[in-house]
């Protein structure tokens, strides 16, 4: 590894990621706070910076929710070729912004943009990225301890960049504090021109499709996952997993067995092969609890399992249980949860 | 064309085993293939298919020797020729130096291959972090969380569908590129007795750090940037309560009212 001057390396960056409408993400206000609490540990003179790489449209309302969510300092690129997100440029052009301003940490959501240009980034500076973390905090060195889970999630691992720097990583959504914005924060912005190459781009988009959601969210974002396994038994039996989902404002989640059925599509899969989501509830419905199955969801706050196996492994992970059938009680707690918001004049 | 498959060798994790003081136990765990390089192995082979058999796949792995079992596997599934990169001083790479290391070993072995096809994730380390700073490093553009292949012979191009969180993407690769494969719709496919013939008949050259242009700084442990400072287990959930009142009903109330306790509904 080469040597570098680790004394030249400042400030906590974090990598500004927009959604299609031009908003910021979530797990980018999310990195913000965190980085202000590892500002609170290292002291003041570390900034929290956020980097905006963007088209050359007006910016001022994502300057605005930066600076509100923590951001210190913006780093805005902005350039015609970053309208749109290629992982040639946004990996050049992060590049080229660490070789000029050598930031200390650099932050990335672990959202699949994150985690298809940040490998590159940190290949290309031959600095050490951990992925997909769920915990940051300083060491008594003042490192950046990076906490992440392998192994399906069995077990942790602290991990340190002790040589190189930026000190970088990839960090799931949806795991670390919300902020609360305080948008009468003002933040510097500073606008670093920079020359890129159309050339460099060597792939293009030929079609997007949209998922069709039928309760209306992703289980990605969703708070509350009704999920449901091969104990359904068909298709249509997943309506009524719907109908829970959108009664609790939730979305429906599925286990390999059933998307291997063909009952629900792959982006439905929670799991190994499938995603891993950590949301406030988490119902399965006739699903065993196969560790496949676990590593996808067993940082959920609260887990209800409902099998008619009193043996079922899934009840050893879960808060509450209920033995029985999945079809009769469902449709029942849909029912009671109804009447309950009629009762308290919350229907729409 | 050439394509290249990379893939990897991982503990099952379905299989684990903790010692007393929580330490996970190295020994005596089943190795498989990691699975969704498995779906590398059978999206190649039916790119391969879909060209009427003009490609030669290459698999590869970098591992210890018994990693070569990997390698059987996916010949027996249809591969054409194997490599297997392996050397003491490669081990406790992190995916910095298993990039170098990796990467490396293509240009100097395989040095004009078409396309290469990655797993998203191995399900040990789960860092899907391999393929892009493999793409990095040989300076090849890529796709990550790949669903499908399929090649374009009028432009000479791969249209690869991939998923991300709000939809599905078709995205037209140049070639030389590397793609990163999700679990896909269709399964990968079992051996047959032919395919595991000649994967035994098949000479799988192993080649180390003496075959390869790598310096000895950036390979195995002291190649890597990143310092694993403490691992621990998990502490396993613990078994919560059953409801059971009796009738539907009364279970539904109980858990409802037990859930706003919580505060995870109806809040
Ligand atoms: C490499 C690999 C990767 C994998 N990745 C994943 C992954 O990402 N996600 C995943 O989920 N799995 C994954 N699996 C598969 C996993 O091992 C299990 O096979 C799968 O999770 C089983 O799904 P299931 O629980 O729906 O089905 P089953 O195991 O068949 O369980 C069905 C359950 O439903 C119950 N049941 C039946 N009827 C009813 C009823 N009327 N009401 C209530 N309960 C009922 C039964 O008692 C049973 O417990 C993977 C496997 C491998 C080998
Ligand atoms: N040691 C290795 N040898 C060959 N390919 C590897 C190795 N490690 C990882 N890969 C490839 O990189 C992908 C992602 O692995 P990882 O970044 O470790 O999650 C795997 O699915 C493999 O295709």
């Amino acid at each position: 590894m080469k040597q570098i001057n680790l004394e030249e390396y400042k400030h906590i960056w974090v990598y500004a990621e927009k959604d299609p409408n031009g908003k910021i993400v979530g797990v980018t206000k999310e990195l913000l706070c965190a980085a202000k609490r590892l500002q609170e540990k290292l002291g003041e003179e570390e900034k929290v910076v956020a980097v905006l790489l963007t088209g050359t449209g007006d910016i001022s309302e994502m300057t605005k929710e930066l600076a509100a969510n923590g951001a210190d300092r913006i780093v805005v690129v902005q350039h015609e070729l970053l309208e749109g997100y290629s992982t040639e440029l946004y990996s050049k052009a992060m590049c080229n912004l660490i070789e000029l301003k050598k930031p200390s940490m650099l932050l990335i959501g672990a959202t699949t943009r994150g985690r298809d240009f940040a490998p590159r980034v940190s290949y290309r500076v031959y600095t050490g990225l951990t992925a997909d973390c769920t915990e940051l905090d300083i060491n008594d060195q003042g490192l950046l301890s990076a906490i992440r889970p392998t192994f399906g999630g069995t077990l942790m691992a602290n991990i340190l960049c002790k040589k190189s720097r930026p000190q970088m990583c990839t960090v799931r959504p949806k795991v670390l504090k919300k902020p609360e914005p305080d948008y009468s924060r003002q933040a510097e912005v500073d606008v670093v021109p920079m020359e890129l190459d159309a050339s460099l781009v060597k792939s293009k988009i030929l079609e997007f499709l949209p998922f069709k959601i039928e309760t209306g969210m992703s289980i990605e974002e969703a708070e509350i996952i009704i999920a449901g396994g091969r104990g359904l038994k068909c298709s249509d039996n997943f309506k009524m997993l719907e109908d829970l989902a959108r009664e609790l404002g939730g979305a429906v989640g599925a286990s390999r067995a059933a998307v291997d059925a063909g009952w629900r599509d792959h982006h439905d899969q929670v799991g190994q092969t499938g995603k891993t989501v950590g949301p406030k509830l988490y119902v399965a419905c006739g699903i065993s609890g196969a560790i496949q199955h676990l590593a996808g969801m067993s940082s959920s706050e609260v887990i209800v399992a409902i099998n008619k196996d009193p043996d079922a492994p899934i009840f050893q992970v879960a808060d509450y249980g209920i033995v029985g059938d999945a079809c009769e009680i469902i449709p029942a707690l849909t029912e009671e949860i109804k009447n309950l918001k009629i009762a308290t004049g919350a229907a729409s | 064309m050439k394509i290249v498959v990379c893939i990897k060798q991982v503990p099952d994790t379905a299989d684990i085993k903790w010692t007393e003081n929580n330490t996970m136990m190295r020994e005596g765990v089943e190795s498989i293939m990691n699975p969704f390089d498995e779906y590398g192995v059978e999206t190649a082979i039916r790119l391969k298919e879909s060209m009427g058999g003009e490609a030669h796949i290459t698999v590869m792995t970098m591992g210890p020797p018994q990693a070569k079992d990997a390698l059987k596997k996916a010949l027996a599934m249809g591969c054409d020729s194997a490599m297997l990169i392996s050397d003491k001083k490669f081990a406790a790479a992190d995916t910095w130096a298993t990039s170098k290391t990796v990467s490396q070993a293509i240009k100097d072995k395989i040095s004009d291959f078409d396309l290469i096809i990655c797993g998203q994730f191995a399900i040990d380390g789960d860092t899907g972090q391999v393929g892009p700073s493999v793409a990095e490093a040989l300076e090849i553009p890529q796709v990550t969380y790949c669903k499908e292949l399929a090649y374009n012979k009028d432009n000479n191009t791969i249209i690869a569908t991939k998923a991300i969180e709000s939809g599905i993407i078709k995205r037209e690769l140049q070639l030389p590129g590397l793609v990163c494969m999700l679990k896909c719709d269709y399964s990968p496919r079992m051996p047959n007795i032919k395919g595991v013939m000649r994967a035994n008949k098949t000479d799988i050259p192993a080649y180390g750090m003496a075959d390869l242009n790598l310096e000895l700084d950036e390979v195995g442990l002291k190649g890597s940037p990143t310092f694993v400072a403490k691992s621990y287990r998990q502490p396993p959930r613990t078994q919560g309560e059953l409801i059971n009142q009796g009738d539907t009903k009364a279970n539904v109330n109980l858990l409802i009212e037990k859930l706003r306790d919580k505060k995870v509904i109806l809040q």
